[in-house]
């Protein structure tokens, strides 16, 4: 009689084991197409300023498709509120199957939009509306996605549970810079940039990938605790009220924003975005060498996201996230200072190939345009024993005498009918391939990065979870993660730019390339005093109130 | 401890109206130093930074003044205490 109760008992174990694996796969599937159609935006900004922006105005592109990107983050907070309130009013389940057919019409529809040469403005505009519908539907997206695992997830493993929710986001990063990296490889750079080149798939394919994931998610059931709270008539009438106009769970809301979720938004994305973009524009790695590194980077730190929701189960959530957000701050400028010199062409002077090393012939071509200016083009490739390769373009602009026949050879041309337009410096174009073992060295200067990543990210959805009640824990907990992450996280980048612009002078006119990690420094030394200081590290056990 | 939070939050409610003078003062220096051709885009982003950094110094000023009142002494343990 005993054998065959334990027989009952081990079988029902091994039916709720794997009802949550297939709970914790479905969800995390789609939330992981979510942050690959956000980060594809992100990762194509220099490509889209280019195709949706007028030519002519190369820095105001980037930074309108910065302020677009940061847009994508600001509304953010706005799908948290809107869907948050969805998602305690109806239930998780439809409300993040909503977000996903948000999300993937508006990347498909990304890549259906004409460029600014075809349709003017109208490029830009359409842009940024599909860019606010990704931010919406992202906000909403999160929220639900943890909740409704964590409220599968048995007591005592809700941070393992819902750390696997948290490896989403960064294997959405992987995922978006992997099918990058792989259309880039195989169609060339030129086609890759093209009007409607390459770089427009990796939207097309989102249409698949969340086709994909809404019958997945077709097949789940509405979360165990919402449907009591439901069948009991329990749920909240207005959550919108309930969360933020009551002053008892609005202060858990702020400590959450404010002791917790502002350090880590901060500390992940200065891990893997800021990082890349620092080692692809201001140490000039070449494009897909600076996406590989990351690639690698990411995937040998993300088991450790497993690994510290797994540890805070054990040991609280608290000194987790904090250990990570102190090592951030006290770290930060010593790795992206190593960033320098490891890809500074002034460490590798004396180990020159000259074997190696070669400077081609000029190349000239005729501005379309204007025919009256043309640009000279010269190739220099300094050879290293390490086996790093740095080439430089140099392009001169010169301006012709009008007395130039077009049909003459360059050769031919005396330099007094050639007068070189002073206003116009020589544009150099920095390439550098490191060799093996540099490579090695950035590839862990991000895994360290990305590690603190995970310690500061892999606790938070069970931390959140566990300091709201289940009524309005979808907008209570979406609110302070997107305003942490959408806001202080993402705009990171363009903060950090802006930053660095305000340190240029005439005496430096780079400026202090360093100074744009003041901003995510400072705002996790905040969140790290609070957190120290008013968080406590005991495990809500029950969730289920 | 309650102390340390109590006294702190007179720290965050001082530092939320000076976050947003810092904003306010560098908005206006660098709008104003701004090239004219540039001018159009400083403007906006300056705009974009105070339209999202000012209701989160105001919420930070609310934190600081929940924490100098004791609000964070005890946090709740049951779901029971914030409803």
């Amino acid at each position: 009689m005993n054998i065959h109760l334990q027989t009952i008992k081990s079988m029902s174990q091994e039916k709720k084991q794997s009802s949550i694996a297939f709970v914790i796969g479905a969800s995390s599937v789609g939330t992981l197409i979510e942050w690959y159609d956000f980060y594809i935006f992100g990762m194509l900004a220099t490509i889209i300023s280019k195709q949706f922006f007028p030519a002519d105005a190369g820095t105001a592109a980037l930074l309108s498709t910065l302020a677009i990107f940061a847009a994508g983050f600001i509304v953010r907070p706005f799908g948290a509120l809107v869907f948050g309130r969805l998602g305690d009013l109806i239930g998780r389940k439809h409300t993040f199957l909503l977000t996903l057919v948000i999300m993937g019409g508006s990347t498909f529809a990304i890549g259906l939009v004409p460029g600014y040469a075809t349709i003017g403005w109208a490029a830009p505009i359409l842009v940024l509306i599909l860019r606010l519908l990704q931010g919406l539907a992202l906000g909403g997206e999160y929220g639900g996605a943890a909740t409704y695992v964590a409220e599968h997830a048995p007591a005592g493993q809700r941070g393992f549970w819902t750390s696997w929710i948290q490896t989403t986001a960064t294997l959405g990063l992987f995922l978006a810079l992997g099918v990058i990296i792989f259309i880039r490889s195989s169609q060339g750079v030129e086609k890759f940039s093209a009007e409607w080149g390459g770089w427009r798939y990796p939207f097309w394919i989102s249409l698949l990938l969340v086709g994909v994931s809404i019958l997945i998610r077709m097949r789940m059931s509405e979360s165990p605790m919402f449907s009591k709270l439901k069948t009991e008539g329990k749920t909240s009438v207005n959550p919108l009220k309930e969360s933020f106009g009551h002053k008892r769970n609005f202060k858990m809301v702020l400590l959450a924003l404010f002791g917790a979720v502002m350090g880590q938004g901060v500390v992940w994305y200065t891990g893997q975005f800021y990082a890349q973009s620092f080692i692809e524009t201001v140490c000039k790695v070449e494009f897909i060498q600076s996406r590989d590194l990351m690639l690698w980077a990411i995937l040998m730190a993300t088991p450790c996201f497993v690994l510290f929701g797994w540890l805070s189960d054990k040991i609280g959530r608290k000194w987790i996230m904090l250990f990570g957000m102190l090592a951030a701050v006290l770290t930060y400028r010593p790795i992206y200072k190593q960033f320098l010199v490891l890809t500074n062409a002034k460490n590798r002077i004396e180990k020159i190939d000259l074997s190696k090393t070669v400077v081609s012939p000029k190349k000239v071509i005729i501005d379309k345009k204007d025919n009256t200016k043309i640009y000279v083009v010269q190739h220099f490739d300094t050879a290293y024993t390490d086996g790093a390769v740095f080439k430089y373009t140099k392009t001169d602009t010169l301006q012709l005498s009008a007395t130039y026949d077009p049909s003459s050879s360059i050769d031919s041309l005396s330099t007094t009918k050639l007068i070189l337009t002073h206003s116009a410096k020589p544009n150099v174009v920095i390439e550098k391939t490191m060799d093996h073992s540099t490579y090695w060295s950035l590839i862990w200067l991000v895994f360290i990065q990305i590690v603190y990543v995970t310690m500061v990210y892999g606790p938070i959805a069970a931390f959140l979870v566990e300091m709201f009640p289940t009524k309005i824990r979808y907008t209570s907990m979406s609110l302070p993660y997107h305003i942490g992450n959408g806001v202080f996280g993402g705009l990171v980048p363009f903060l950090g730019t802006l930053i660095v612009e305000f340190t240029k002078s005439s005496a430096t006119p780079n400026g202090d390339v360093l100074a744009g990690l003041w901003y995510p420094i400072g705002v996790a030394s905040v969140c790290f005093v609070i957190g120290l200081i008013y968080l406590t590290n005991k495990i809500d056990k029950n969730v289920m109130d | 401890m309650n102390s340390v939070k109590k006294l702190l939050g007179y720290v965050w409610m001082l530092l939320a109206p000076a976050l947003i003078c810092f904003l306010l003062y560098e908005a206006f220096e660098k709008i104003s130093s701004a090239a004219a051709i540039h001018k159009a885009n400083v403007t906006l982003q300056w705009v974009i930074i105070l339209l999202v950094f000012t209701p989160i110094c105001i919420g930070f000023f609310i934190f600081g003044k929940y924490a100098s009142d004791n609000e964070y002494d005890h946090l709740p343990e049951s779901s029971q205490e914030i409803e």
